[in-house]
């Protein structure tokens, strides 16, 4: 009876009574405040779009920021592919998997560096109008938060390297892919909020 | 496995250290340091507004003084405090021996002395003078100091929102066995509701704050009104904060009240549910109510209406607490101990700043008395005589948990007593003055506002002495006062089956909780409960 009322407090220390690990609650409830500060800076992009019309806008590249889009949701592919790989037990298509997702985030940031540069050749920057402060900051952001995931992903690609995952532990991998998902989700919005939408 | 054995005694208080009861220390006492600063910049002001003219300080001194009062007391005095309370209890008080982020949750404590000096700092690079609302252009355009003050809000933005999730994930996924959401105390309620509000309204505060440290720092052109910045932007991010901040620096208080109150009158909280659900429903509620700060500053003016409806019916859910309150205590074999008092003084206050609150709400009313010391009155009934008050309610009732001693009961009451005397004589006048329409935030006044403010003076000396017998009281029991029992109010919440100080982890066996934390006078204690029995040593 006590044993059984331990083994079921260590349960619930670890969350399992619940069936949802800790760590899992904390990654949600982080992408929550985040929902709310990129809903904060769209907000402001949204706000002056709408007050100032954002002449601009019209000088985006949606043909070329549409090709990044679709890599970087690639990647949101290959990270559903490496969880399900050490789910498997099969350690060498994990670290396979999350190279591609590394490579496909990089890829996805120099298509921003591009696109970031050719708009500054055209005299949009950062300081030159309301439209430049908002795109690049909201953009921006997005964008340190795919650095912050490729270098996340790097981690977890050296800790499953040590073998610090295996198929029934590999919390590590799912967490780090609901950030990942998340930052490509985000992305979703602000492709369709700021490029496709006129 | 935690710090704690590295370091013996107070010294752990100076280190990194992963226990949430050393964690909660910290929170409170280093809140409480910033508590008397910004009380003595309090004294500032209100010596010189004993006067008209400009006595002490010039006005962009005043400005300055004023600014950091306001954001040093919310900031880093009763948003970390009541963070303090929440570490210090929470994993106790649901049977847990730790937060579920160990690491993290030192990491939200050590920002906030770095934020709290990057703050200060700002005295010495001209200043932050915008308020603590930090309204734009006057924010953009302001000395240096102003970016300092900026960056120091965002810092202490992150330590909040880490602070939330820990409190979260915490009460989700580590009660102990038994303890369902209905069993949960109601300080456990109050913190949830906070920390759902600071983990949705504090992001959208630090969007905003980063768009005026660009402008500041890189020259972006968010707030430039010859660009076409929109200073109603700004008021809309701070205040989708900002108000639902009132909340976050009020639900905890509530939820101490709640524990305290049944406690000193040995009977069953009354309206447990209605309690923790109407938390909730400030919560969602509070989301929805930022605007009213806005009735006068050029919005919408078909939105003013939605505004005032929705932020007057806030005053339902927090009705029924006061009213459960009040049942709560009705014909109970009350004590009147510090802490009960406190929370007396806490319900008698926070209703007249709540009431003033619906004035405040109605559009016609506002638009009368908006930024006049109306709303100073208003705001510091809820948050000093509220927040505060309960504060204090919490740290005399779980001082002996926290230290293992008992306070000394006279000297605690006569703290009350001049806390109480004091912050309404502070703060009654100010409702008069502002009525007939002295204007707030300005380092002069006309002569007719004189007694009124000779009065608030004379009520702040009153409160600033208050603070030594506390002190006193607190510092000396800490040291040498009686040793306490692990439950010397024979409470039944889960903190009380600890020894007070509860050891590294809390519980030698987590506890296994069979029954409701308030049944006061329903039946003999179970046997769960240890006896009260003095601690010998």
């Amino acid at each position: 009876m006590s044993h059984d009322a331990m083994m079921h407090a260590e349960d619930f220390r670890a969350g399992a009574a619940l069936g949802v690990d800790h760590r899992k609650v904390g990654m949600w409830l982080f992408i929550a405040s985040e929902v709310m500060f990129f809903g904060g800076l769209l907000a402001t992009y949204l706000h002056y779009k709408y007050i100032l019309g954002f002449p601009e806008a019209s000088g985006l590249n949606i043909v070329q920021v549409g090709i990044n889009t679709t890599i970087l949701l690639t990647s949101s592919l290959t990270v559903v592919l490496a969880l399900s790989s050490i789910r498997a037990g099969k350690g060498g298509q994990l670290s396979i998997f999350l190279l591609l997702t590394i490579a496909l985030g990089l890829a996805f940031l120099s298509g921003q560096v591009l696109e970031f540069s050719h708009l500054y050749g055209e005299g949009v920057t950062l300081t030159s109008s309301v439209f430049g402060s908002s795109f690049f900051t909201l953009t921006g952001f997005h964008g340190l938060h795919v650095v912050a995931g490729v270098i996340w992903a790097a981690i977890v690609l050296v800790r499953g390297l040590r073998g610090a995952f295996t198929a029934e532990r590999n919390m590590g991998v799912e967490v780090f892919g609901l950030y990942w998902h998340f930052v490509d989700i985000v992305w979703i919005m602000l492709f369709t909020l700021i490029y496709l939408i006129p | 496995m935690t710090a704690t054995s590295a370091s013996p005694g107070w010294r752990r208080y100076f280190t990194w250290n992963t226990d949430h009861k050393v964690i909660g220390v910290q929170y409170i006492v280093t809140a409480f340091v910033f508590f008397m600063l910004a009380g003595i910049l309090a004294m500032l002001v209100r010596t010189e507004l004993r006067a008209p003219g400009k006595d002490i300080i010039d006005g962009a001194t005043y400005n300055q003084v004023m600014t950091n009062h306001g954001s040093l007391m919310i900031f880093l005095w009763i948003l970390p405090v009541l963070a303090g309370f929440g570490n210090y209890l929470i994993p106790l008080m649901i049977g847990a021996r730790d937060m579920a982020f160990p690491r993290l949750n030192a990491l939200s404590y050590w920002l906030i002395p770095p934020a709290g000096l990057l703050m200060l700092a700002s005295f010495f690079a001209g200043g932050a003078e915008a308020g603590w609302t930090a309204y734009v252009p006057l924010s953009i355009g302001g000395p240096p100091g102003q970016t300092l003050w900026a960056l120091s809000v965002i810092l202490l933005g992150f330590s909040n929102i880490m602070g939330a999730i820990n409190f979260l994930t915490t009460t989700i996924t580590m009660r102990a066995p038994g303890l369902s959401m209905w069993r949960l105390p109601l300080f456990v309620w109050g913190m949830l509701a906070t920390a759902i509000l600071s983990l949705t309204a504090t992001p959208v505060l630090t969007a905003g704050l980063v768009l005026v440290a660009f402008d500041r720092m890189i020259g972006t052109q968010f707030f430039a009104v010859a660009s076409g910045g929109d200073p109603i932007l700004w008021q809309n991010l701070f205040w989708f904060y900002s108000h639902p901040a009132v909340y976050i620096m009020i639900l905890p208080a509530m939820g101490i009240v709640s524990e305290v109150l049944p406690v000193f009158s040995r009977k069953p909280i009354f309206g447990y549910r209605m309690i923790a659900l109407s938390s909730m429903a400030i919560a969602v509620l509070g989301m929805t109510v930022w605007a009213h700060h806005m009735f006068t500053s050029g919005m919408d003016p078909r939105l003013r209406i939605p505004f005032m409806v929705s932020s007057m019916i806030i005053a339902v859910p927090t009705g029924v607490k006061i009213f459960s309150w009040l049942a709560t205590i009705w014909d109970g074999k009350l004590r009147f101990t510090t802490p009960m008092l406190f929370a007396l003084g806490f319900i008698s206050m926070f209703l007249i700043g709540g009431l003033t609150g619906i004035f405040l709400a109605a559009i016609p009313v506002d638009l009368h008395v908006h930024d006049t010391y109306f709303v100073v009155a208003h705001l510091h009934f809820v948050l000093f005589g509220g927040s505060v008050s309960a504060v204090y309610a919490g740290l005399y009732y779980w001082f002996p948990k926290i230290t293992g001693r008992m306070y000394d009961e006279r000297t605690g009451r006569l703290h009350f007593a001049a806390n109480f005397i004091g912050s309404n004589l502070t703060y009654l006048p100010m409702f008069a003055a502002g009525l007939m329409g002295m204007p707030r935030r300005v380092a002069d006044y006309d002569p007719e506002f004189t007694v009124y403010n000779e009065l608030a003076t004379f009520g702040s000396l009153l409160l600033a002495v208050s603070v030594l017998p506390f002190l006193y009281n607190v510092i000396l029991s800490w040291a040498r006062g009686p040793k306490a029992s692990a439950n010397p109010w024979s409470g039944k919440t889960l903190e009380w089956q600890a020894s007070s100080p509860p050891p590294p982890e809390n519980f030698e066996q987590i506890p296994t909780v069979t029954s409701d934390p308030y049944a006061y006078g329903e039946e003999a204690p179970k046997a769960a409960e240890p006896a009260a029995a003095p601690a010998t040593g």
